[in-house]
């Protein structure tokens, strides 16, 4: 028998192309006679605009048009906001800014020109008279009052929302300790390897557009963008070519895409936009943003009775495609991996002076996680007991799943003290404490910090979710045998290209490489979500597998037929059909193939062709776990951080390509490591973005990253047919914690509880420094 | 990340590209290895004229040890510099800080001419050829010209070079042995310094310290050469303790940095601690 190609390490099909500089991205995409597009963007946080004076940029060499707001803020409808929140104030947001501009970095203005340095040259020409306006920037005082950004709303806050189950109040109440903290989680900018890009060409004789845009949800933006245009959708083709990256920031409609469509419209040229990387870091999607207050109560034992997080977050000054969403999924997984009978969040979205907020790498779970791994860790430290103990002593069993939790979440499967022990095992745990206490005895700070984590995944079942949880697949058997699937869960990075392909030759009997995977183009495609939320393998995987048992079906009854056979005797082995019964006679897959196209032999009353549809409708998310163990040791004399060791044990359910999962899981952690440490976008007291570019925005560097010991274990779910959760955004939602409590941890002798990230070596230094005098 | 439009132009030789200096005056500028040029170019903070490539000029490409001096010229790489045979026998101070320059790439474009030109305050190079004591030859419309290290980097991004000056060479004499060591605290998102100290010293026969040479870069809005804790080594036993008290002086009255990642107070005590602690390396490799 051949050997089963699902749960091998399987090197990407995608690597050559993109190792090589083989890949098309948008802007390898070069069509004859394109036009280049520049923006003007605003100079301040908040400011009425006087004037924009066109006139010299109007006039300059190569330029071809200049759009502002007033040109065309009638003509193209707002950018939608899909989050459907009670009584949310969600402002106009027009695709250029028209009377006030409400961050650095919102696009006033669009220079139209045969290349971009006439583009650029022609935009430096624009005089925009600004009248500057006082900003709100802080989420927490813009709630409380100060300068209001959309005056129609005589307020910044955009809405409240309570959400949770069990009677906190009791639940505190009946606490023999309660403990509250205030945590912050800066805002961070998704970096994406490849920024945004948009490329549009309009036949104005067939009146088709087509937008090549760098998106992660190409169907989902093909029909916000026609919508935005006015025009039918089925007129819109929306490509999205290789895309380098998006953490989130991609799961989005963007002012510019629907611009450079409505742009293509009007000139009859194509035209292409790449955002520069000071451009992705003002005005693509920022990350996280929340400034919070927990409350934990406990009995002295231990046991957890109540949580409680009350939130200001961030939005920024418009509403992207889920900016509000984003914390409610926080809300959800505040539960952690505990048994806690009652929880509640008052989230309030506040306005401010700053680029939307939206999904990055984790979207509101790794804020949820944080909150609570940090809660537990203040409870131990208050009762002396250790982190691990604690954290067992409120973990469900195995035998209590499916779980139910007080955000109103059912955890379909886990085994959190399994992940738990074999990390436990890996790391020493109980030598590393030993060695712990020595290394304190010799005046080092050594410190391990703990984390057991559960995410929501496989985003998720369409009453759930927005605009539809489901994902879809098409399966085709060409003539020649050889296995198309169409995606409608377009990837970008995840390499679904390989990890589809090993499940369809599995399931087919086929070579790997005769299994192509297209995705990404709406006229190919059938309609699809997209990838996001760790779903690509749960639910767009599971789409795939479907639909290769609707064409083996099919291709069984084709096999009878040509057998002889009845077709409950016939059995389907690499590739090969046969008939119980009837030794020797065999017919491959591909045999299957060519008779079903050339339809001369097969079952009467038969369609011709060999090809399936699948919409799959996952029942439930999946809730993946696991444990993160960072050992780190700090420089006394300079705060510096020095990892010892990290270990990883993540259970994402079965795994169909080990590689693919462990370097999700190192790329997460990666990130992770850089919002402990490193990250943070910063704007000044005005508004300014003074972390604008790659000199001061700190992303980790592989020099950076300690040795990453990873493991699994493998806890199956039953909420679709693989038992796979997935784990796009398991690094950055167990890693981030357990960081930052190793840290905390080192400087415990100093009476440390918390430290607010990125947890830089002079904020160590100033601890150590400070508290010298009182410390043992 | 636009660049505005320029000339450009390959000089051939040092004499063409003084030429062509004195001719577009202001208008032009001199292009090496461009990582530092280039990036504020695309982001118009500059926007020369004309830029003269003297990257390929053959006579501004080597490293040679002549009469008891070593002279490397402008436009060697930092990989040049890091992979030399020569300088890791002679001086491994300049291999070390080429490898904590940049990135791989970098190094295989960037120059030391080109940066010690450029003159930011948290460049490598300018910590090491304060500490080597170097000399920077320049080539003008008059002739040739020595300058001091001490007395080149002038104010931040400005050095002692008159507009139509090219650097040429930078020269010192070969150093008296391996105690030396350029240790970096690298600014997490530029990789530049933080603080970068670099040391270079000899022992006469009784052992006490014989001629010590500190600088240091990323502390002030220029490079320079810590004076105090070179006085403070001369003649010393190098132990333990003097050392310590040498590098106590490391910034003295020197106007330290703040920014986003560090304070000045973090950046002075920052500055002692990785001054003590290049000297300690530099000690240990003269045993």
């Amino acid at each position: 028998m051949a050997e089963k190609l699902v749960g091998q390490r399987l090197k990407r099909t995608e690597d050559p192309r993109l190792i090589k500089g083989l890949a098309h991205y948008v802007d390898d995409i070069r069509l004859p006679d394109t036009l280049h597009a520049v923006f003007v963007r605003s100079i301040y946080a908040h400011a009425r605009i006087k004037s924009v004076d066109v006139s010299a940029a109007s006039k300059a060499p190569g330029v071809v048009a200049v759009y502002t707001g007033k040109d065309v803020s009638q003509k193209i409808g707002p950018v939608p906001c899909a989050a459907a929140l009670p009584d949310l104030k969600v402002p106009d947001h027009r695709v250029l800014a028209t009377s006030k501009v409400y961050f650095v970095g919102h696009p006033i203005a669009v220079v139209v020109a045969h290349d971009k340095y006439a583009a650029k040259d022609a935009a430096d020409l624009i005089q925009v008279d600004y009248e500057e306006l006082p900003v709100a920037l802080d989420e927490e005082k813009a709630a409380q009052g100060g300068p209001v950004i959309h005056e129609q709303f005589g307020t910044n806050i955009s809405y409240k929302l309570t959400a949770g189950e069990g009677d906190i109040e009791a639940a505190l109440k009946s606490a023999d300790k309660v403990i509250k903290q205030r945590i912050l989680h800066r805002r961070l900018a998704p970096i994406a390897m490849e920024g945004r890009g948009v490329l549009a060409r309009y036949y104005p004789g067939e009146q088709e557009l087509t937008l090549w845009t760098s998106t992660q949800i190409p169907h989902l933006a093909r029909t916000q963008v026609a919508l935005m245009l006015g025009i039918p959708e089925n007129k819109l083709r929306l490509i999205a070519p290789e895309v380098g990256g998006g953490f989130g920031s991609k799961l989005n409609v963007y002012a510019e895409e629907a611009l450079l469509g409505w742009i293509a419209m009007q000139t009859g040229k194509p035209i292409k936009w790449i955002e520069g990387r000071r451009e992705n870091i003002q005005a693509t999607i920022h990350g996280r943003g929340q400034t919070g207050y927990i409350e934990i109560g406990f009995k002295k034992d231990g046991t957890i009775t109540g949580f409680r997080y009350n939130v200001f977050a961030d939005m920024g000054a418009y509403h992207q495609l889920l900016t509000p969403a984003i914390p409610t999924l926080t809300g959800l997984m505040l539960s952690g991996c505990y048994k806690i009978p009652a929880i509640q969040i008052n989230v309030t979205g506040v306005f401010t002076n700053k680029m939307s907020t939206d999904a990055y790498r984790g979207a509101g779970r790794p804020e949820a996680t944080f909150v609570i791994e940090r809660a537990m860790d203040l409870v131990a430290a208050d009762l002396g007991m250790d982190v691990v103990e604690l954290r067992r002593k409120n973990f469900p069993a195995p035998s209590e799943f499916p779980f139910k939790t007080a955000t109103g979440l059912f955890y379909d499967s886990g085994n959190y003290e399994g992940a738990l022990k074999k990390a436990l095992d890996m790391a020493s745990y109980s030598k590393l404490r030993e060695e712990q206490k020595q290394a304190r005895k010799e005046g080092r700070l050594m410190g391990v910090g703990v984390s057991t984590y559960v995410e929501i995944c496989a985003i998720g079942p369409s009453a759930a979710t927005p605009a539809g949880g489901w994902e879809s697949a098409t399966v085709r058997v060409e003539p020649t045998g050889k296995v198309t699937i169409l995606t409608g869960c377009s990837p970008h990075g995840q390499g679904e290209e390989t990890s589809f392909a090993q499940i369809a030759a599995d399931e087919l009997g086929v070579d790997v490489n005769d299994v192509a995977v297209i995705h990404g183009d709406t006229a190919i495609v059938q309609y699809g979500i997209g990838t996001f939320g760790s779903r690509g393998l749960a639910v767009g995987g599971s789409a795939v597998y479907l639909a290769l048992q609707k064409v083996k079906e099919k291709a069984n009854k084709i096999a009878a037929h040509l057998l002889e056979c009845d077709a409950q005797k016939v059995s389907f082995k690499d590739g090969k059909f046969s008939c119980s019964g009837k030794d020797g006679k065999q017919v491959t897959i591909q045999e299957v193939a060519l008779t079903a196209y050339v339809a001369k032999n097969i079952p009467p009353d038969m369609e011709p062709g060999l090809a399936a549809i699948h919409f799959f409708e996952p029942k439930n998310f999946t809730f993946p776990f696991g444990t993160h163990i960072a050992v780190v040791e700090l420089d006394r004399e300079t705060g510096e951080i020095h990892f010892k060791r990290y270990v990883a044990v993540d259970d994402c359910g079965n795994v169909i390509n080990p590689m693919l999962v462990d370097g999700q899981v190192q790329g997460g952690i990666v990130q992770s490591l850089g919002q402990a440490l490193y990250e943070e976008v910063v704007y000044d007291e005005q508004g300014q973005l003074v972390s604008g570019t790659f000199m001061d925005y700190a992303l980790p560097k592989a020099s950076m990253v300690p040795w990453l010991e990873l493991d699994r274990t493998e806890t199956p779910t039953n909420v679709n047919p693989m038992g796979v959760k997935g784990v796009g955004e398991a690094g950055t939602i167990g890693a981030t914690p357990a960081i930052v409590a190793a840290i905390v941890d080192a400087l415990a002798p100093y009476g440390v509880r918390h430290i607010d990230m990125p947890i830089k070596p002079e904020h160590i230094w100033r601890i150590i420094n400070q508290k010298k005098a009182g410390a043992a | 990340m636009i660049p505005a439009q320029f000339d450009y132009i390959s000089a051939k030789s040092i004499d063409e590209a003084v030429t062509l200096l004195a001719k577009h005056k202001d208008d032009a500028k001199l292009l090496a290895g461009g990582h530092s040029l280039l990036p504020a170019m695309k982001l118009r903070l500059m926007q020369p004229k004309v830029l003269i490539d003297i990257s390929r000029i053959k006579d501004l490409n080597y490293i040679r040890e002549d009469k008891g001096q070593i002279r490397i010229g402008a436009m060697t790489t930092h990989f040049q510099i890091e992979s030399s045979e020569l300088l890791r026998r002679v001086c491994p101070l300049l291999r070390e800080t080429a490898s904590h320059l940049g990135d791989v790439q970098v190094r295989n474009r960037g120059t030391i001419g080109g940066s010690i030109a450029h003159a930011d305050p948290a460049a490598d190079w300018p910590a090491a050829i304060l500490a080597l004591d170097a000399e920077i030859i320049v080539a003008g419309g008059k002739g040739q010209r020595s300058i001091k290290a001490d007395q080149f980097f002038e104010e931040m991004f400005k050095t002692a070079l008159q507009p139509s000056e090219i650097v040429r060479e930078i020269a010192f004499a070969t150093p008296k042995g391996p105690g030396q060591a350029y240790l970096k605290f690298r600014h997490p998102a530029s990789g530049f310094a933080v603080v970068g100290v670099a040391v270079s010293l000899s022992r006469d026969g009784s052992g006490k310290c014989q001629s010590a040479g500190v600088g240091i870069t990323g502390v002030s809005p220029t490079p320079y050469r810590a004076k105090a804790v070179e006085d403070a080594l001369k003649g010393s036993n190098l132990d333990t303790k003097s050392l310590s008290a040498a590098a106590s002086h490391a910034t003295g009255k020197i106007e330290v940095n703040s920014d986003l990642f560090a304070s000045a107070e973090y950046r002075k005590h920052l500055a002692e601690v990785y001054t003590r602690r290049a000297l300690e390396m530099a000690v240990s490799r003269t045993k």
